[in-house]
């Protein structure tokens, strides 16, 4: 068992070193960020002397190891754009990133699951198929139109909700919260149902293809047999076992939310950490893509690793099936 | 400088038009980039200049028409062809307490001379500064300079005790590691001082109850954020979340206009949209014409010149809001501008060049154009292209970020462009820039005039450029400036395009000055209740 | 995305074979909605293969397109011109033109980018499930790190970095581009699946017999484990059409898109929808429409698929 862990451990690590020689070298031919850092008519003797300060010269593996030597202890460098420690930077966008998130992914649930549940039980109701092909339309539009739009009609028209940024938000001290005043949750409406929209389909249909597998099983037969009530069937037996992949898609969703959140966060000005990664592409800022991605891929590692080793905890087969496959 | 009068109309319509401003407000304005390092030293870009204006003062400032005022210097006078004097103001205190002197002036142009600064080009580094005395200061030049102080207003003094105390004696840099605060605050003698700043989320300034001069409006507050979406910009104005934004695009401005909460203000910019041509390689790579350059022939270049549809641009891409222009300046910074006229489109004439030319079958050529710097940047790029190859000259349209984009076409990219748009705002606001900047001769390096992309060049032009440097006769001065432009518009060396217009999307309670130069100053604005 | 999960490895035998039995008939002809979005799919797919021989314009010549022409209303409105349907976008070119072209560049971005997710995947997948042991992990391991880089991080990427490498302009680099990143982010959902069928498959006697008797291992995957899977990849190759798509339109917006003078759907809603504040709709509904009209006809058709090749569910 520590020794599955260790194993699974050690192999996250050279995921991640993987993940940040990729990262590295891709940002290393994306764009020129001297040009960037400077103004148009900056004179070409100081563009190099730049490019020589910044240690751009460096041969590759050289500039790649002092990076990852440095994400270890995290110092990420400075911005480009912003000449502030991008670890700090993060720090300060994170929070806007993950109530963001995390507010969609409750959405996503909260709207999915019941949906899923009612088309799974209900198969053939006209109800079902209005909400299956309704939630067709989510994933049928890109995110950035569905997210115009809806600023077009509930802030341009109807002057209901506000278009662009956080509103009021709270600091803790560590954490700078929106969900605490009345702008705040206004302002987080229209975003999170745009980066929910998509997930929120997925739920549903997985849920209800559960739930329709489920139904079929033996078990389900059997406790109709028994005579137990439909409804009893139905939420307490099939549900339940219906949850488990659901809630283990939805964590391994997360991260995939994060990353969609650029979109998102692009579309209204949520001060996040997806628009911070957008405009340092934009604007070549290398130190905050890497460390961006290397983010993202950590929050991934762990998030599969958590999930790895609950399965092994939970049902011992994997252990040794994955063992030798895994 | 006839259309900048109606936006200084417009400034002193502030007193008499606004009935009822409130005693103080809260300004929110949007742009659609961003405000990030506050070091005055570190980009020079009119954004960031133009922002940090309204925390720092240079020893001239500018007023609404852009004419020349005094500001940090009460006054000043060349007492010799290489000396100007330079009287200060006195009295006058940094927002930390500090009192401005000569001392920090000396300061201030060795720090934006030095290694680190973007804004070297304010002061020639062989200019030398002498202390007179607490309250007078010398500049020392090699050879007469009449511009010397053109771009003062954006040469911004800083407090040399502040400096000294918060490590920022240095240039805050990309690779800087230090701790140093000029990044992050700001210590100047301005209107407003930086109450907080949160780079790319939102920036809060507070008007300076001490400032040396009058605030003519009544903006108490301001909170800044970036918008980068045009989409989302809009919408935050319409519904009323924010008071200021910049800029409108071209086709909302109607719509703006209709909506009666807003209006939309514009005006030209002293920035000129032009084409340039690779006149320097003896070949184009993206050319299927091999072993020679078409570019280098002038006929070719007339012949794409007078294939532009230019007024079918400007209605159809541009909505009205641009000036077509003859030259590479702004009428407004060239007083001799409207004697030139431009080549007239005429697709028949164009065809006819290109036929003595020798290339009656047309050939293909790769475009270079952004995508996200200028006004419609990309869609000009289109209907050019679409308009040439109406004479046969197919192109490839290579449009792309500016990141990409510049790392393409600038010196650092080794010039890889065929046949690039550019904008250009001379920043000194004055012909010379444009020749030692667009027109002069380059070698691969780019020593010469490091932004003539295609290298075209001529002598005589380099000539001239060097003449009206030296030359201190306003009059004498215009006329070399005038021989030198005739040249490059009769050897047609770029085909400008026009002047963008400026276009803010603002509140109808808001009064303000809108600049030629851009920047968005908060002393002339007042929002009524 | 993982729809296909569900279905039981075990249960996908002969489904390929089975595909055109009547049942699967009867089961298509049941559904009105499935039909609909077959004939929707179809007249796409025509609209998109013929539209050289029947669009009205070619909005790609731009000898043909006039920027005099631009911003033209649809032809019912007052301002219309019967010459453009649908109206004509800022550059002067036929909206209606404009869909049929850009309907076959994202079918052509969205075809390739599943054929290639679906080679990479089939192949890693069959290769981890068969092989096993060490090779497995590390394939299983490179689909963790690629599941970290959705399509979007992957095409900002790859973008990025094309020009610095190779001398193309963004105009012939962007289809492989978008075609790259997509099929990138795609192979993962392939391969699970087909890893797990073939982990199963493997040790089944017919295998296990063929493998004593020394039949090449690339013959056994290629005979006896890949028609096994076929079904569930032609599942998940439907969802992806839809979602490739989708995605392509989305990275438009971001800037790494299909350029817009070769303009895809996703580039025309992208150029459009700066003019839906001003009043010029028709720039971007319409090909919003398209688009919403493809992706939805293709995921009903994916629906549809996988109900129908379940048996269970029959």
């Amino acid at each position: 068992m520590a020794g599955y862990i260790l194993r699974r451990l050690v192999q996250s690590i050279v995921v991640m070193l993987a993940v940040g020689l990729i990262a590295f070298m891709m940002f290393r031919y994306i764009g020129d960020p001297v040009n960037q850092m400077v103004g148009v008519d900056t004179t070409p003797e100081q563009r190099a002397a730049l490019r020589e300060r910044l240690g751009l010269n460096d041969p590759m593996i050289v500039q790649y190891a002092r990076y990852m030597w440095n994400a270890a202890q995290f110092k990420f460098g400075t911005s480009y754009q912003f000449k502030e420690p991008v670890a700090q930077l993060i720090a300060s966008r994170l929070p806007a990133t993950l109530e963001l998130s995390i507010v969609s992914a409750l959405f996503a649930l909260l709207v999915g699951v019941p949906m899923g549940v009612y088309t799974g039980i209900n198969r053939n109701s006209w109800l079902s198929k209005v909400f299956m092909t309704v939630s067709l339309v989510g994933i049928s539009l890109p995110t950035f139109l569905i997210g115009i739009l809806l600023i077009f009609v509930f802030s341009v028209h109807l002057h209901l909700l506000p278009s662009f940024g956080r509103g009021q938000v709270v600091d803790l001290g560590f954490w700078r919260t929106g969900l605490l005043t009345g702008s705040g949750l206004k302002a987080l409406i229209m975003p999170a149902i745009t980066l929910g929209l998509f997930q929120m389909t997925l739920i549903m249909r997985l849920v209800r293809s559960e739930m329709l597998e489920v139904l079929r099983t033996d078990y389900i037969k059997f406790a109709r047999a028994r005579g137990l009530s439909r409804r009893a069937i139905n939420f307490s037996h099939a549900l339940k076992n219906t949850l488990i992949p659901v809630i283990t898609i939805t964590g391994l969703q997360l991260g995939s939310i994060i990353a969609f959140a650029i979109i998102t966060e692009t579309v209204f000005q949520w001060p996040g950490m997806g628009l911070l990664f957008l405009q340092a592409v934009q604007n070549v800022d290398i130190p905050i893509m890497a460390a961006y991605l290397l983010l993202i891929a950590f929050l991934f590692v762990l998030i599969n690793l958590v999930v790895d080793i609950l399965y092994t905890v939970v049902d011992p087969r994997v252990r040794v099936d994955g063992g030798a496959s895994a | 400088m006839r259309i900048m009068g109606l936006s200084l109309a417009a400034g002193v319509a502030v007193a008499v038009s606004a009935i009822s401003p409130a005693d103080s407000a809260t300004l929110r304005w949007a742009f659609q980039g961003q405000l990030n390092a506050l070091d005055p030293y570190t980009l020079n870009e009119t954004f960031t200049l133009g922002q940090l204006g309204n925390v720092y003062e240079g020893l001239t400032r500018r007023g609404p028409d852009l004419e020349i005022e005094p500001a940090l210097a009460e006054s000043w006078e060349i007492i010799e062809p290489t000396r100007w004097r330079f009287h200060l103001r006195q009295g006058v205190k940094f927002h930390n307490g500090n009192d401005f002197n000569a001392d920090d002036v000396v300061f201030s142009a060795e720090r934006v001379q030095s290694q680190n600064s973007d804004l070297k080009t304010r002061l020639p580094g062989d200019v030398k500064v002498e202390k007179v005395d607490d309250h007078t200061v010398d500049f020392v030049l090699s050879q007469p300079n009449p511009i010397l102080h053109y771009e003062w207003d954006t040469w911004y003094i800083m407090d040399k005790e502040w400096s000294e105390e918060n490590g920022a004696t240095e240039v805050v840099s990309a690779s800087d590691r230090s701790d140093n605060r000029a990044a992050f605050e700001t210590n100047g003698t301005g209107p407003y001082t930086i109450d907080s700043h949160e780079p790319g989320v939102r920036t809060v300034f507070k008007a300076n109850p001490d400032w040396w001069d009058e605030i003519e409006g009544n903006i108490e507050e301001v909170v800044f954020t970036p918008i980068s979406q045009d989409s989302t910009r809009v919408a935050a104005l319409l519904s009323g979340e924010v008071d200021l934004v910049d800029p409108v695009p071209v086709q909302d401005v109607a719509r703006v206009e209709q909506n009666p909460n807003t209006d939309a203000l514009t005006g030209p910019e002293l920035r000129t949209i032009f084409l340039g041509f690779n006149s320097m390689d003896d070949e184009l790579s993206s050319s299927d014409i091999k072993g020679e350059n078409p570019f280098k022939d002038a006929r070719v270049r007339k012949a794409l010149y007078q294939a532009i549809d230019i007024e079918a641009i400007k209605q159809k891409v541009m909505r009205g809001m641009s000036e077509p222009s003859a030259l590479l300046i702004s009428p407004l910074l060239y007083d001799r501008a409207g004697e030139f006229e431009r080549h007239a489109y005429d697709p028949e004439a164009a065809m006819q060049l290109l036929e003595e030319a020798g290339y009656g079958d047309g050939f293909t050529v790769t475009m270079d154009c952004p995508n996200d710097r200028y006004v419609n940047d990309e869609a000009i790029c289109q209907a050019v292209a679409s308009m040439v190859a109406k004479i046969g000259v197919r192109i490839d349209l290579n449009a792309q970020p500016k990141a990409q984009y510049f790392g393409k076409v600038l010196a650092t990219g080794g010039y890889d462009t065929d046949f690039y748009l550019l904008g250009w705002t001379p920043s000194s606001m004055d012909s010379y820039n444009i020749f030692a900047n667009l027109s002069g001769c380059r070698d691969e390096t780019g020593k010469g005039s490091p932004f003539n992309l295609g290298g075209w060049c001529n002598e005589k032009v380099d000539e001239l450029a060097g003449q009206v440097l030296t030359e201190n006769d306003p009059d004498k001065r215009n006329e070399l400036i005038f021989e030198a432009f005739s040249i490059m518009h009769d050897e047609v060396s770029h085909i400008p395009l026009h002047q963008q217009s400026l276009a803010w999307g603002k509140s109808t309670k808001l009064d303000l000055v809108q600049r030629a130069d851009n920047q968005v100053l908060f002393k002339w604005m007042t929002l009524s209740e | 995305m993982s729809e296909t999960r569900q279905i039981a490895p075990d249960e996908r035998r002969g489904i390929l074979a089975r595909s055109l039995d009547s049942d699967l008939l009867h089961s298509f002809l049941a559904s009105k909605v499935t039909v609909l979005a077959a004939i929707v799919t179809a007249v796409f797919f025509l609209g998109a293969l013929l539209a050289p021989l029947i669009a009205p314009h070619d909005p790609f010549d731009l000898r043909q397109i006039s920027i005099m022409d631009s911003l033209v209303p649809p032809a019912w409105s007052d301002m219309g011109d019967p010459r453009f349907l649908l109206g004509t976008d800022d550059q002067g070119r036929d909206i209606l033109s404009a869909i049929m072209y850009g309907a076959r560049i994202s079918l052509a971005v969205g075809f390739c980018s599943v054929i290639l997710a679906a080679i990479i995947g089939i192949t890693l997948g069959l290769v981890a499930g068969y092989v096993g042991g060490f090779t497995d992990t590390v394939i299983m391991r490179i689909a963790d790190v690629q599941l970290t880089f959705p399509a979007i991080l992957i095409a900002l990427l790859i973008n990025g970095s094309v020009h610095a490498v190779m001398d193309v302009t963004r105009e012939q680099s962007a289809f492989w581009v978008l075609v790259v990143s997509i099929g990138l982010s795609f192979w993962v959902q392939y391969a699970r699946t087909v890893r797990g069928s073939t982990l199963v498959e493997r040790n089944r006697e017919y295998v296990q017999a063929a493998r004593v008797i020394g039949v090449h291992p690339i013959r056994i995957m290629i005979r006896h484990v890949l028609p096994n899977v076929m079904g569930p990849v032609l599942v998940i190759a439907t969802i992806n059409l839809a979602l490739a798509i989708i995605t392509e339109a989305t990275l438009s917006f971001l800037g790494v898109g299909i350029p817009p003078t070769q303009p895809s759907l996703g580039t025309l809603i992208r150029i459009g929808q700066d003019f839906l504040f001003s009043g010029e709709w028709w720039i971007t509904i319409f090909p919003g429409f398209a688009l919403a009209a493809l992706v939805l006809a293709v995921n009903l058709l994916g629906d549809w698929l996988r109900d129908a090749l379940n048996p269970k569910l029959r």
